[in-house]
């Protein structure tokens, strides 16, 4: 079955997903709200699997709330926390659920998380899952064993346009593609010349690609993401426009100046959509939306 | 030279391993924890003293030449009846050394380092972890430069996104794996052996533990005995 986001995708549209975050705990009462906020609004909620290794409530249950509530979830998987068996497994369940497109992803380190001293696991990388989701739809295990079941997948990737050093980043975006990638959410991208480089070089692929565009919500934060984050640099220029906001309209400031990159992407075609990350700032997507002149 | 590299406990793990236990035979290692200023003639004396003020009793001490060498029985020898005196054996050589020495003597050890890796010496006074011995070497298709010990992930496929100016994202003082295999290939003029897939790694090349046995001891029809 062709899920709802690939169709979107292959329309042609301009196609907006966003994020929801699964709680720590079991109070799902905010995720609800912003599910119920969102889902009518954007073509597909990606949900995050244990975000900067912080254990959460599993990106599984999150998916299958999204779509329990009629929405379109896109799992997020990270090859972090589970071998090849219960990355398999995890598929085949989510396939049963009707949730059908995943994003894979490496993990983060878990150092970087709250359970420090964890084993990273890292049995399969991005790219391999990719190919095992693949060898699934083809009714066959990663051990090479039948499958008695079919299962069909929309499975994307994330690449970082502004990583340093770029050409290592991405021959491993090739691989992706390579290895079955269908769409790419990229990692967060502010400064849109850089990006439309990027799109030069990345149209020639089979792939739909979706610009990550991250919820600025003050000058600090933007500085701590230009130390902190890999790939991601935020110029001087909207740390100002930030930094200048009168006090209690940064937030304001953050949603005009995000409204303004995706009309800006939309209106000059430089790619197939957007990825907005509102980092704990769900609700105000619809006012992102509504800033980029974009009709939920 | 490929060196055991190791770091002292901290005072109190020692402390509570000690808990209780008077006398303490401290036994030190000439090689690599000499090397690394962790276990040798002056750690051992430090080790001596520290326990002495702690009211601990140091029945002896001694440096073992080679602490994992099947000749380190003979060298225990010397010291049996200090050693038969005391509580425990306090051992500051790697795992190796510890492994080696309890196999030996009839007394509990409690190592005083923790052994961190085996190490290459890369350039002078630097130890670096570059090898893991993972029984599937795919050094042939790197360039030489090993991404399953050297990548924090392990990956080998190429990057992951944490890349940041060439270093890992756990440690701006640690290479990423993926920008030095990117260097190597590039100056050699193989790139395409970065841009194949490689599919998922066997991790059973040779299950854990490893066992080897020469081929004289093993049995005529072929099976590991
Ligand atoms: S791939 Fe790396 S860890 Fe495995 S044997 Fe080769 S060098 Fe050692
Ligand atoms: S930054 Fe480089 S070395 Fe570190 S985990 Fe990622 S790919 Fe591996």
């Amino acid at each position: 079955m062709v899920s709802a986001f690939k169709k979107a995708l292959e329309s042609g549209k301009f196609v907006v997903t966003s994020e929801v975050a699964p709680p720590k705990g079991t109070n799902l009462e905010k995720m609800g709200q912003h599910i119920e906020l969102l889902k009518d609004k954007v073509d597909a909620m990606n949900v995050t699997d244990h975000q900067s290794s912080v254990m959460r409530f599993p990106s599984l249950g999150g998916a299958l709330m999204v779509k329990e509530m009629g929405g379109e979830p896109i799992l997020q998987m990270t090859c972090r926390d589970r071998n090849r068996l219960a990355l398999e497994a995890d598929l085949l369940f989510a396939s049963s659920r009707g949730i059908n497109n995943v994003l894979c992803l490496t993990g983060d380190s878990v150092i970087f998380g709250d359970h420090k001293e964890a084993k990273g696991v890292f049995d399969l990388d991005s790219s391999q899952l990719l190919g095992t989701i693949r060898k699934l739809e083809k009714g066959k295990d990663l051990g090479g064993n039948d499958l008695d079941g079919n299962v069909s997948f929309c499975a994307g990737a994330i690449v970082t346009p502004e990583a340093n050093p770029l050409e290592p980043q991405l021959i491993k975006f090739e691989k992706k593609i390579e290895a079955g990638a269908e769409f790419i959410q990229t990692q967060a991208v502010y400064d849109l010349d850089n990006f439309k480089e990027f799109m030069d070089y990345a149209k020639q692929f089979p792939v739909k690609i979706l610009v990550g565009i991250i919820l600025l919500t003050s000058a600090p934060m933007a500085r701590f993401m230009n130390k902190n984050v890999a790939g991601v640099n935020v110029p001087l220029e909207l740390i100002d426009e930030m930094d200048t906001a009168p006090k209690g309209r940064k937030l304001d400031k953050g949603i005009e100046i995000a409204g303004r990159m995706i009309r800006r992407v939309r209106e000059e075609r430089m790619c197939d959509g957007v990825h907005i990350m509102a980092i704990g700032k769900e609700e105000v997507v619809p006012d992102i939306m509504d800033a980029a002149g974009l009709v939920g | 030279m490929i060196r055991s590299i190791t770091q002292q406990k901290p005072e109190e793990e020692v402390d509570r391993l000690l808990d209780g236990l008077g006398r303490v035979f401290i036994i030190g290692c000439g090689t690599c924890v000499t090397l690394t200023h962790t276990g040798g003639e002056t750690e051992v004396k430090a080790m001596k003293e520290s326990l002495t003020e702690k009211g601990k009793l140091v029945t002896g001490d001694m440096v073992l030449p080679v602490a994992c060498d099947n000749l380190t029985k003979e060298a225990l020898n010397e010291y049996g009846e200090q050693i038969d005196q005391s509580d425990v054996l306090l051992i500051m050589t790697c795992a190796f050394g510890v492994q080696t020495i309890a196999s030996q003597l009839k007394k509990m050890v409690v190592p005083a380092l923790d052994t961190l890796f085996i190490g290459k010496e890369t350039a002078f006074g630097e130890f670096n972890e570059i090898c893991t011995q993972c029984g599937t070497c795919i050094l042939g298709e790197t360039g030489g430069i090993c991404p399953v010990t050297t990548c924090h992930k392990g990956l080998v496929n190429g990057p992951c996104g944490g890349t940041n100016n060439g270093k890992c994202e756990i440690d701006d003082e640690k290479d990423c794996a993926w920008t030095l295999i990117y260097n190597r290939l590039k100056e050699l003029g193989r790139l395409d052996a970065m841009k194949k897939f490689q599919k998922p790694r066997n991790h059973q090349g040779e299950p854990s533990p490893g066992k080897w046995k020469s081929v004289s001891l093993r049995s005529s029809d072929g099976q590991k005995v």
